[in-house]
């Protein structure tokens, strides 16, 4: 996307290709292009196995390299992270070697589109979906460095949201592989480019920010002074202020952290405007309740106290009479 | 295998040479030295001049390196990128040559089965991790780059953010061309930052020549001075640039 206009395709092919692979001898038909970036493009395809996504690159070990991170995915216990792998292999044309792989086809709208659709009521509960999915990723030991919303599908029929292009997925540690300038904290004036946990939630806070205005809000000096204005000028991110600030500032070092903050408002606001005194009866309910124990005791004291004296007085009286 | 380094030259500018040796010669004198000549076209909006585009495409050829065309406004994501992916292509030709050498033919990562690709990669992609980097850019201050001057100097401020995320050493040195007095002038010595740029960009004059010839030649000076030196100091291996 970024430079869309300024490069020639990375090898592009007519849509309707039969294509064979050298090693596995597994045969695809390009059907329809779904998107390409700075270092790929991925068709949709028709194989044997139904319908599938085949990226190809113009860089060939880019290829190997996306397939070590799907691979490692795979060991991530639950649900999958990423798209599944599906098969690995070289398309040979005129001599010419292109790598690729076949991943599944995940059907769905990419973030902005389903919010568009369907109202930014979701966004909430898709922000804790992706928080979850990158506290999975981070502890494999992965940061997904190119997080943007064009990487976000909403999955039909689930509505759960999936990473996809895991071309800027890199270790800890290391340089962030591959970014979008507007999602990456250093253009922003607010870090590095060191894979870290915290790299990630910058992106996600900036995703939301996008999410909220509908569009990518121009960047002017950077910093966070400047995505606090950003941050007051719309209700639901104002709502969620302190957390999106604590990100931007790369303050939470995991996702969790930061997945437990969020829902921690999203609950408190959902219950103070549907349920706006459930949970203060209760609590009154309970103290109330506690009162009346303490009251009892109290009163218990009282009469015990005040039959001693009595007791005691009529003894007194008798001494005085005897 | 030895941590060696990855030495580049990378050229800025937005039109044609107009002044001295020609500037593909000089880039492919450059790559038998061992270094690898990247370009990046800077363009206007409005304009997109054939005949340079042409030059920038063969310089980089001829360097053994990768050229892009981009507008002004680009400019940082691509200076990053283009460094990088030539940083990444020179590492796996020094990968695929390790690979002759132990399996003893003509083998690429191509003509492994895909399942063995993997391992190869990793070991690529350690070596982009921590091989030392040397970045000489050479920046066209021709007139009607001046405009565009601020946006480069961002570029590479910003480079410098990328490189230094890695843990590998980086070092950058900077020249313009034409210079005030020479062809090409030193505006910046190796030094693993950039952010002392600023200052010397604000006070930049742009000339009226192009010297793309000139100042590659000066480049690959400037770089056979600091390994004499270092040769002086200790024994530092280098990687040589090989195409995939």
């Amino acid at each position: 996307m970024m430079m869309s206009h300024t490069v020639k395709r990375p090898c592009s092919f007519q849509i309707g290709t039969f294509m064979t692979g050298k090693w596995h001898r597994n045969r695809y038909e390009l059907q329809k292009e779904l998107g390409f970036g700075a270092n790929g493009i991925v068709y949709q395809a028709n194989s044997i196995q139904g319908t599938v996504a085949v990226k190809f690159s113009d860089n060939n070990a880019t290829i190997a390299s996306e397939v070590n991170v799907l691979k490692s995915f795979e060991k991530a216990q639950g649900d999958s992270l990423g798209p599944s792998l599906i098969d690995v292999d070289d398309y040979v044309v005129n001599g010419k070697v292109y790598s690729f792989y076949v991943m599944e086809f995940i059907q769905g709208d990419s973030l902005l589109t389903f919010l568009r659709k369907r109202g930014n009521e979701w966004l909430n509960v898709l922000s804790l979906q992706m928080l979850t999915q990158l506290e999975q990723l981070h502890d494999l030991g992965w940061v997904f460095g190119d997080l943007k919303p064009e990487n976000l599908i909403i999955q039909r029929p689930e509505q759960r949201i999936r990473l996809i292009d895991v071309g800027g997925t890199t270790q800890k540690g290391r340089a962030i592989k591959e970014y979008t300038e507007y999602f990456d904290r250093g253009y922003w004036g607010l870090g590095g480019r060191k894979a870290e946990p915290s790299y990630d939630l910058f992106s996600l806070a900036m995703i939301l920010m996008t999410a909220a205005y509908g569009k990518r809000i121009p960047k002017g000096e950077g910093g966070l002074k400047e995505l606090r204005e950003r941050v007051k000028e719309k209700k639901e991110l104002a709502a969620i202020e302190p957390v999106l600030m604590k990100a931007f500032a790369g303050n939470y070092t995991c996702a969790g952290e930061m997945r437990r903050d969020l829902a921690d408002i999203i609950h408190r606001k959902s219950s103070a405007s549907n349920r706006p005194a459930t949970v203060n009866r209760s609590r009154v309910q309970m103290r109330k309740a506690k009162g009346t124990q303490k009251k009892g005791r109290r009163m218990a004291e009282t009469l015990f106290l005040i039959l001693l004296v009595t007791v005691l007085y009529a003894i007194y009286m008798l001494g005085l009479i005897v | 295998m030895k941590t060696g380094t990855v030495k580049q030259i990378l050229l800025l500018t937005d039109g044609c040479s107009n002044r001295g040796e020609n500037p593909s010669a000089m880039a492919a004198l450059a790559r038998e030295e061992g270094l690898v000549v990247n370009v990046i076209g800077v363009m206007s909006k409005d304009i997109i001049d054939e005949r340079a585009m042409g030059e920038i495409e063969q310089i980089a050829i001829a360097g053994g390196g990768i050229h892009q065309i981009v507008y002004a406004e680009q400019l940082s994501q691509t200076v990053q990128m283009v460094t990088r992916k030539a940083m990444n292509e020179t590492i796996q030709g020094v990968v695929n040559k390790e690979l002759q050498q132990i399996l003893g033919n003509q083998l690429t990562l191509e003509e492994l089965p895909p399942e063995k690709r993997g391992e190869i990669m990793e070991v690529v992609e350690d070596l982009g991790e921590t091989v030392k980097m040397e970045v000489l850019v050479l920046v066209d201050t021709s007139a009607s780059m001046k405009h565009k001057l601020p946006t480069v100097k961002e570029a590479l401020i910003d480079l410098s953010i990328s490189l230094n995320a890695r843990s590998g050493d980086n070092q950058f040195a900077v020249y313009i061309f034409p210079g005030k007095r020479a062809e090409a002038e030193l505006v910046l010595d190796w030094s693993p930052r950039v952010e002392s740029l600023s200052r010397i960009f604000e006070k930049l004059t742009t000339g009226g020549i192009t010297p793309t010839g000139p100042a590659i030649r000066e480049a690959i000076r400037h770089f056979k001075d600091k390994s004499s030196l270092r040769r002086l100091a200790d024994d530092d291996e280098s990687y040589s640039e090989e195409t995939m």
